[in-house]
């Protein structure tokens, strides 16, 4: 009877190691987290692997754009202006919470703006291309 | 794993972009390039709403719904005329909303991971003032680009002297309150960064004149590539880093094609004072004792059917004249005929690069009847007629031939090596640049003094007669 009294409050005992444990393990987690956010906000690593796509892609774009025949620059200007539009993914973070806030409405005007530029953008490039034909 | 799937559709969507500019290599691709286009962006688009903090879908739907239909309808309504004030038009709303985009991290920096309020990373205020100062100056570049172009203002310069001084100091003072901002981390700096750019922007396009317009518009196109890029920095968001890359060094290309075309240093443009009704007349009080040859729709109708080629030069007095479908007409007829009809374009005619390749394409002409400068100077000198509507400088010899022209230098159409010059102009005045073009008394030039649309119907009517 004594033994399993004792074997009961052993078991207690146990499980409130274990969950101290626990929490100091989610504590140290925590604290991981914090660290690897402090890491990305500090930017060192980041900003460099940036640095390297921004670098590549001005010369990706480069030699893409020393390729478009000249008949067609007006085209690619409307392109451009619709894909540089793509900054209304930033709009759209600052437009997504719930509550209202002086950046959600920032958000919401750019997502405006960015998406009269998508549409007309593509649109009046679409209309452009359609005209360029073929000799019959 | 959910940063990686998404850093994985930013990849994809970058490289859609980039399928887009590569499919501009042709007429025949370029239509699948812009396909390519709406995809990437469609991935960017959805990629960003699937992200764990974005949740007021209601709020972003409205606010697409609103800019798309707007959009829309003024793409669809445009007339291919006014490409040029469109484009502007939509620069500056880039550039505005990479305004927005800045002040929205600003105030709320834990969105994207860049600290919070009050303490945001250097390198991430840093990054964002340089893509809010780029987005304004592209703003009210632009707006000022697009009175100009409209006319709503005059496309004379605005210049008054120590204007460059006066610019220098306001961009040292924006860069003073970056620093400011980046030691403040207050809100007063921020807006002062965004007033001053705005108006550094007025400062910076106000002295350009009208002829350097093409310039100008490929200028903000890239500006608001580097916009997007700075941006992208802040947000650290692949996808924009990319495109504002390729928007930024197209733009920037295209800036230098306009240049060349133009024989003028980027620097000079940049500074001002060129074109526009102001410019100094150089040659204008020569001549007083020249001859020129005026002709009539019938000498002009006479002289093309008895030819067996004739070149076609178009210029922005064309588009202004909404000639592009009478002159169709005549080609049509001429070709009719057994005429070889071609069309010359020079890299900076019309007011933004390719304009003229467009209005020759919405009036259907087929595009392998159009030719590049260096695909067709060649030819002019066994050409029996060039006809040249609407364009004046670059047609002007003296810019082979006459250093102390302002034009020297200038690549030109070599018109006056064919057979016959026929010259469409409403009267003998100056072209953009305000030089007096010496083509036309040359013994093989007929000036057709009319305006373009008429005299190409006239044309056609006596061609019928005949």
């Amino acid at each position: 009877m004594e033994k399993s009294e004792r074997l009961v409050e052993n078991a207690a005992s146990l499980s409130r190691n274990a969950k101290a444990l626990a929490e100091q393990a989610d504590a140290v987690l925590a604290q991981a987290n914090q660290v690897a956010i402090q890491v990305v906000s500090s930017d060192g690593d980041l900003f460099v692997y940036f640095l390297m796509v921004f670098v590549l892609a001005c010369f990706v774009g480069y030699y893409v754009v020393w390729n478009v025949t000249p008949a067609l620059h007006s085209p690619l200007m409307g392109v451009t202006n619709a894909i540089s539009s793509v900054i209304i993914v930033g709009a759209l973070i600052a437009a997504g919470p719930e509550s209202i806030s002086l950046s959600k409405a920032f958000g919401f005007i750019a997502v405006v703006l960015a998406s009269i530029n998508i549409f007309g953008g593509f649109i009046v490039t679409q209309r452009m291309l359609q005209m360029f034909k073929k000799k019959k | 794993m959910q940063e990686n799937y998404s850093a994985f559709a930013y990849l994809v969507s970058s490289v859609c972009f980039i399928m887009a500019l590569r499919g501009l290599s042709s007429p025949v691709t370029a239509r699948i390039g812009n396909i390519y286009a709406v995809i990437g962006m469609l991935i960017a688009i959805g990629t960003t709403l699937s992200a764990p903090q974005v949740l007021s879908f209601s709020t972003i739907l409205v606010g697409m719904l609103i800019g798309g239909a707007i959009g829309t309808v003024v793409a669809l309504r445009i007339q291919m005329t006014a490409l040029p004030q469109l484009v502007a038009a939509f620069h500056s709303l880039v550039g505005l909303a990479a305004v927005f985009v800045a002040a929205a991290a600003f105030y709320q920096p834990e969105a994207y991971n860049i600290g919070v309020y009050g303490d945001i990373a250097i390198a991430s205020l840093v990054e964002m003032s340089i893509g809010a100062t780029i987005g304004a100056i592209t703003f009210t570049g632009s707006i000022i680009a697009f009175a100009k172009l409209q006319g709503l203002m005059s496309g004379a310069p605005v210049t008054f002297t120590g204007q460059h001084a006066v610019n220098g100091f306001v961009g040292l003072v924006i860069i003073g309150v970056i620093v400011l901002l980046c030691t403040s981390q207050s809100a007063f700096p921020f807006w002062m960064i965004i007033i001053l750019s705005f108006l550094f922007g007025f400062m910076i396009i106000l002295p350009i004149g009208g002829a350097d317009m093409p310039v100008v518009i490929s200028m903000l196109n890239s500006y608001s590539g580097w916009a997007a890029c700075g941006i992208g920095f802040t947000l650290s968001n692949p996808a924009l880093i990319v495109t504002g890359a390729l928007v930024g060094s197209s733009g920037a290309i295209l800036s230098y094609v306009m240049c060349k075309g133009m024989n003028r240093s980027f620097i000079s443009v940049i500074l001002g004072g060129f074109g526009g009704e102001s410019a100094a007349p150089a040659g204008t009080a020569a001549h007083g004792d020249k001859t020129v040859r005026p002709g009539s729709a019938e000498d002009a109708a006479f002289i093309m059917k008895n030819a067996g080629s004739v070149i076609i030069v178009p210029g922005y007095g064309m588009a202004v004249a909404q000639a592009q479908h009478a002159l169709r007409e005549m080609a049509d007829v001429l070709k009719a005929e057994g005429i070889k009809v071609r069309y010359a374009i020079h890299p900076v005619a019309g007011r933004m690069p390719g304009h003229m390749n467009v209005l020759l394409a919405e009036a259907n002409v087929p595009y392998d009847e159009v030719f590049e400068l260096d695909e067709i100077n060649r030819d002019f000198a066994s050409t029996d007629v060039a006809f040249v509507i609407g364009a004046n400088d670059v047609t002007n010899p003296a810019a082979k031939t006459d250093p102390s022209s302002p034009i020297y230098g200038m690549p030109i159409l070599d018109v006056e090596e064919s057979g016959t010059v026929l010259f469409i102009k409403r009267s003998l005045s100056s072209g953009y640049a305000g030089v007096d073009n010496e083509l036309f008394y040359r013994d093989n030039t007929m000036m057709l003094f009319a305006d373009a649309k008429a005299m190409c119907e006239n044309i056609v009517k006596a061609m019928n007669d005949m």
